[in-house]
């Protein structure tokens, strides 16, 4: 089967001092239909950008330098603006962090609903105004007939963000991109928008990609899991392989550093020493060499780029045959 | 362990009175009678979603806001009662760290000048002063060298070192951590974690951490209090919440908890409270979490004396009486017997529910 969203090589850079500085850098990635793809790494780590920039979002300066960015086979990176905007809109929905930022505050949710669904439907205002109630209902607002023509300040934060769902569904998308859709969320809600999104991918079959910093968000919603760092994807797998057996230094220590609420007490949390790189000073060869703990310069680890290794599972580390030897 | 703060049935509304066209506006009780005791050298964490409060009660126990009604006694001394002089000299005994920390460092004041800021107000000479920021920069895992530079050129994680070094200059005997790792990635927010758990073990500082992190919580604290909607509903040793939770709340959030396990998440039959946390301008009648208590409903199919609320049937207690914070029924003194994990104080594990789960 082919993949619903494929991304190949893909490097996007914003102009720098001296040369172009890469925010993300030869990223491969697929997600299939009904399957949800978590892509997962810390702030800064490219995993917001990857997605921007494979949809032709990225704000200037920063543009797309080399790659693919396939949708059912159609690379989004090769159409003219309009065509781009129209697939965008219908093909990829997309749910954002701040379910703020994604609203219009001056327009009714029952206007901003109806405006996606006419600007890509021949269909009426009264069809698109009934659309839009239900959608409401597919995420799940109760009530949704009367709260249609709220404001969004009249929506609590997790109901915000099912709004945002229901624009993102409209047009029934082949991808939902979902970036951390449920951070600003209490756990409560979290667990309910997570519900929401798992019902939604299985009734219409779409593709699903979950970028999240959550490795519990992970383990409880998705298929596969890519983990970047310093815009680079340094191991991927499904979910059962990583989490049963992580090899990249950086998700071991990522699995090291969580305060899980059954570990047992009284144990010291094992953090990851320093902080991660800026872009413009990533280190030559592994990025993740000076904090790791596998670190040796005998396999080159400060030299030598080290690429992403294995068939299915597979992970970025000159030292993988060491840790497995000794894991 | 001697008890260093005590508080008891602490309150703060705000708003009420009028709007501008003459309609009562409704008083929000964001901290509604609460009480609770905190031994030297321990950590009482306090969690609880947007709106439960936690973050005005960290605000009110330093008077750094007046609450409407209650007590706080520190170190033996009246804090709500003080005089500002007198205010002013515990100052230096109880301290807090911010969530935020590129807000809550001032962006003109190096890293010097921001940690020996409490120093030089307390009378501590600047070259003093100054000597001493140094010392605290090494405690705090930063070098000297970092002295004159401002907050801008640090990450997140050394700017939140820095105003742990500021609330320590002072040697005080509680702070006060509001959201202290919350807005730092998980690899940082360990090192942090540590950092607090090293100070306090050489300094014997009691920590009151606020937080909606269940898995950090557990991880700092010897007991921890659940708040919702301007409430403490269930109060015990940490291993005890977490272990036995009484408050269908506390069932309803530890179960919520994704956590990094794909075998047990998967298999997990999930405790869900229906709906949101309500607003604490329109509190619900009787006790708080009932429009949105799983157990009410699962209590009420049982029969007995029930009504109909919140679009469903519940006890009617649960709509009518408002629970206070009780011990188990009968097991009273096994819990009392029970010993905190700093092994030195013997806790109770309260809840306040009509039908807690003690079965």
């Amino acid at each position: 089967m082919s993949a619903a969203f494929e991304l190949r090589g893909l490097t996007a850079a914003v102009p720098g001092e001296k040369r172009a500085i890469r925010l993300v850098e030869d990223v491969s990635l697929s997600v299939h239909a009904g399957e949800t793809l978590a892509v997962v790494g810390e702030s800064g780590s490219g995993k917001t950008v990857t997605f921007t920039s494979s949809l032709g979002l990225l704000p200037k300066p920063g543009r797309v330098i080399a790659g693919e960015a396939l949708l059912e086979g159609v690379d989004l990176l090769k159409l003219r603006p309009e065509e781009l905007r129209r697939t965008r809109g219908a093909r990829i929905g997309m749910v954002f962090q701040d379910p703020l930022t994604g609203l219009n505050p001056v327009f009714r949710v029952s206007e901003q609903i109806t405006e996606v669904l006419r600007a890509h439907l021949p269909i009426s205002r009264s069809a698109a105004r009934d659309r839009a109630v239900e959608l409401l209902t597919r995420v799940q607002i109760p009530e949704a007939a009367r709260r249609v023509d709220d404001y969004p300040h009249q929506f609590s934060g997790g109901m915000r963000q099912r709004v945002l769902t229901a624009m993102a569904i409209a047009l029934g998308p082949r991808v939902l991109i979902a970036d951390e859709p449920t951070t600003a969320l209490d756990v409560t809600v979290q667990a309910q928008m997570l519900d929401l999104l798992g019902d939604l991918r299985d009734a219409d079959g779409m593709a699903m990609v979950l970028i999240t910093h959550d490795l519990g968000v992970v383990a409880r919603q998705a298929d596969r899991v890519a983990v970047m760092y310093a815009g680079r994807i340094v191991e991927t797998g499904t979910v059962a392989e990583v989490f049963a057996a992580p090899r990249h230094p950086y998700t071991i220590s990522l699995f090291r550093s969580i305060p899980d609420i059954e570990a047992p007490t009284g144990t010291r949390l094992t953090p990851i020493a320093g902080s991660p790189p800026d872009p413009a000073r990533r280190p030559e060869g592994c990025a993740f060499a000076p904090r790791c703990f596998a670190v040796s310069d005998a396999a080159g680890c400060r030299s030598v780029r080290p690429l992403l290794a294995g068939v299915g599972h597979a992970a970025s580390c000159h030292r993988q045959s060491m840790l497995e030897t000794t894991a | 362990m001697s008890t260093l703060l005590e508080v008891a049935d602490l309150q703060r509304s705000f708003g009420g009175g009028r709007t501008l066209f003459g309609r009562p506006r409704p008083a929000v009780r964001a901290v509604d009678g609460i009480s609770f005791t905190l031994a030297r050298g321990e950590t009482l964490g306090l969690v609880g979603e947007t709106g439960s409060g936690k973050s005005t009660l960290g605000r009110l126990v330093l008077r750094l806001i007046e609450p409407s009604g209650g007590q706080v006694r520190f170190e033996d001394k009246d804090v709500i009662g003080a005089s500002p002089a007198a205010l002013r000299a515990m100052r230096p005994r109880m301290q807090m760290v911010f969530q935020d920390p590129y807000g809550s460092l001032d962006p003109r004041m190096t890293a010097s000048d921001i940690i020996g800021e409490p120093m030089t107000a307390h009378g501590i000479g600047r070259a003093e002063s100054a000597r001493r920021a140094d010392a605290l920069l090494e405690q705090v895992g930063l070098s000297r060298a970092m002295a004159a530079r401002y907050p801008h050129e640090f990450s997140g994680g050394q700017r939140q070192r820095i105003g742990i070094a500021r609330a320590i200059a002072l040697d005080p005997s509680l702070v006060v951590l509001d959201e202290p790792v919350s807005a730092l990635d998980v690899s940082v927010q360990a090192q942090i974690l540590n950092l607090l758990a090293d100070i306090q073990a050489r300094s014997g500082v009691a920590f009151l951490f606020i937080a909606h992190d269940l898995g950090v919580v557990r991880h700092v604290s010897d007991n921890v209090a659940v708040m919702y909607l301007g409430r403490i509903v269930e109060i015990a040793p940490r291993d005890m919440l977490y272990g036995a939770p009484r408050h269908p709340y506390t069932v309803s959030l530890l179960s919520a908890v994704p956590r990094p396990d794909p075998a047990k998440e998967r298999g997990k039959a999930r405790i869900r409270p229906i709906g949101e946390i309500g607003s604490a301008a329109a509190l619900p009648s009787g006790c708080r979490f009932h429009p949105r208590c799983p157990r009410a409903r699962l209590v009420a199919e049982r029969g007995g004396d029930t009504v109909q609320a919140a679009g469903a049937r519940l006890p009617s207690i649960c709509v009518r009486q408002d629970p206070m914070l009780a011990p188990p029924e009968g097991g009273a003194d096994a819990a009392r017997s029970t010993v905190s994990a700093s092994g030195s104080r013997a806790t109770v594990h309260l809840a306040a529910c009509h039908f807690p789960h003690d079965d």
